[in-house]
């Protein structure tokens, strides 16, 4: 790899990442407008047109506010915590295709890395709850992590279904296999299963009880203010198009959209955000409409459901396989 | 020095290193962490190795389950006390003595052995031609399926106990 090779990659990683941030921040807006018309009200309305000024607004306004420290935290740890998570959704957007032969990095090992880094992604939330020392930080931080735990176990499992199909763990193997017909069609079990994951894993509703507000206020970061608020704001956001880039690319068929006629000249990135946005309308659209689980209704129902139901899952793609 | 060995020795510093980290913090928490970082750095020596499947299960595993159990173990127990009280036993000079000289023994003799180690069928350029996980799932599952069947058993016995530890009353 010569220089020249380098700075055109660091030039693709600053590009990719910043415009993922600004996606971020209006995937911010679309939830609240969604949100707003299920319930019938508007939404944000009011900074520039129907609102399309307020992420921009809520930005600043984040990153002028005071910085409190609570005194008798972990203050290494409560520093690192925040950034920790950010990080770790950002770096999985290096493996994820956006079209064809695009993507930051070309991993073999494509679905283990996102996994690999959804793990490390978890402790910032369990450090942000115990270096915060507060009851309810606390108490968010061991739900979290037991949920996340026990989830991914779960999604790594959905997951093998697609491997198996595409016989490669690599995303942009997995995307070409689904030439003749989407993943969804052949692994409907599997979808479902790490639909649900996803939920879990991104901490969203019905499955947001790190940060069930009434029961523990915020949650992990019932400490936290200002732009390290903002840092996990961001990091939850960015992790739930993570998870739906990779729920389109692994069901959804990536990229791949129509070609015939006019749809044959429209980008193909294009297709793949559309399916993204989709998955987030879907994301939205749960949240909107069930109300939260209890905890041990959620590990119950992550252990004695969906992992044996994945195991299954994986049994019967496999016995299929060899039957062809 | 080669770029591999600049790899190789920034990688050996900082395992080295992050390991006295762990073993020397007051706050247990803080060992944990630095053990986090060391289990990323030895990922990174397997990537250094072509085993991209291997670094990945590193980190799945050891980062992301087996260390947050040891976390949560932690975060549960109060271990104010510990924080308090001395992190060693008195004799510690003597043992690191011992190690320093036994090392001063160690290091000529192992550098005059030169190691040829018979090539096998898995050469860097056969794993590269199909990839890392193809090649160790398929000799996890022809030629080492036994061993392999057999650790899966000895996990399952343990699941088992714990489940029975668990349960206060059995039916």
């Amino acid at each position: 790899m010569n220089v020249t090779d380098m700075l055109w990659t660091l030039l693709k990683v600053f590009i990719v990442v910043n415009v993922l941030m600004i996606h971020v921040a209006y995937v911010v807006y679309f939830e609240r407008k969604v949100i707003g018309h299920m319930q019938a009200r508007l939404g944000p309305m009011r900074v520039g047109w129907h609102g399309l000024l307020q992420p921009i607004a809520d930005g600043i306004k984040l990153f002028f506010k005071e910085d409190i420290i609570p005194s008798q935290s972990d203050r290494p740890i409560f520093y690192i915590a925040p950034i920790i998570g950010l990080v770790a959704v950002l770096s999985s957007l290096a493996v994820i295709p956006l079209w064809e032969g695009f993507s930051i990095a070309n991993l073999n090992i494509g679905i283990l890395y996102i996994l690999a880094l959804s793990s490390v992604g978890a402790y910032s939330i369990i450090l942000a709850g115990w270096a915060s020392n507060s009851k309810y930080s606390f108490l968010g931080g061991l739900r979290s992590s037991a949920q996340v735990i026990s989830y991914e176990i779960a999604m790594g499992l959905s997951l093998v279904g697609v491997m198996m199909l595409a016989g490669s763990a690599n995303l942009t193997d997995i995307v070409k296999a689904q030439s003749e017909g989407w993943f969804l069609w052949y692994q409907p079990v599997a979808c479902l299963i790490f639909v649900m994951s996803a939920m879990a894993e991104t901490n969203r509703a019905p499955f947001d009880l790190p940060e069930a507000e009434s029961e523990l206020v915020a949650g992990y970061f019932t400490e936290y203010s200002s732009m390290r608020f903002g840092l996990f704001f961001m990091a939850e956001y960015a992790g739930m198009f993570i998870m739906s880039a990779l729920g389109t690319i692994c069901f959804l068929g990536g990229w791949s959209g129509p070609d015939f006629g006019i749809f044959a000249h429209v980008p193909k990135v294009v297709w793949l955000l559309l399916k993204i946005y989709g998955c987030i309308f879907f994301y939205f659209w749960i949240r909107a409409t069930l109300p939260r689980y209890r905890y041990d209704q959620l590990m119950a129902l992550g252990w004695k459901v969906f992992i044996p139901l994945a195991l299954a899952n994986i049994v019967v793609t496999g016995v299929i396989k060899l039957w062809k | 020095m080669t770029a591999p060995q600049v790899f190789f020795s920034y990688f050996a510093a900082m395992i080295t290193g992050l390991s006295l980290l762990v073993v020397t913090r007051k706050n247990p928490v803080h060992s944990v962490l630095w053990m986090l970082l060391l289990f990323v750095h030895i990922a990174g020596l397997y990537l250094f190795l072509n085993a991209e499947f291997l670094a990945a299960i590193q980190i799945i595993i050891y980062a992301g389950a087996i260390l947050v159990l040891f976390l949560f173990v932690i975060m549960l127990l109060n271990l104010r006390k510990e924080e308090t009280e001395k992190r060693f036993q008195r004799q510690w000079p003597l043992g690191l003595g011992i190690g320093v000289v036994l090392m001063m023994f160690l290091v000529p003799v192992l550098g005059n052995i030169s190691v040829v180690p018979p090539l096998g069928p898995y050469s860097v350029d056969a794993i590269k031609s199909e990839g890392h996980i193809m090649t160790v799932g398929k000799v996890l599952y022809t030629e080492f399926l036994l061993p392999f069947e057999i650790a899966s058993v000895i996990l399952l016995v343990a699941i088992v106990g714990a489940v029975v530890l668990a349960k206060r009353r059995l039916e």
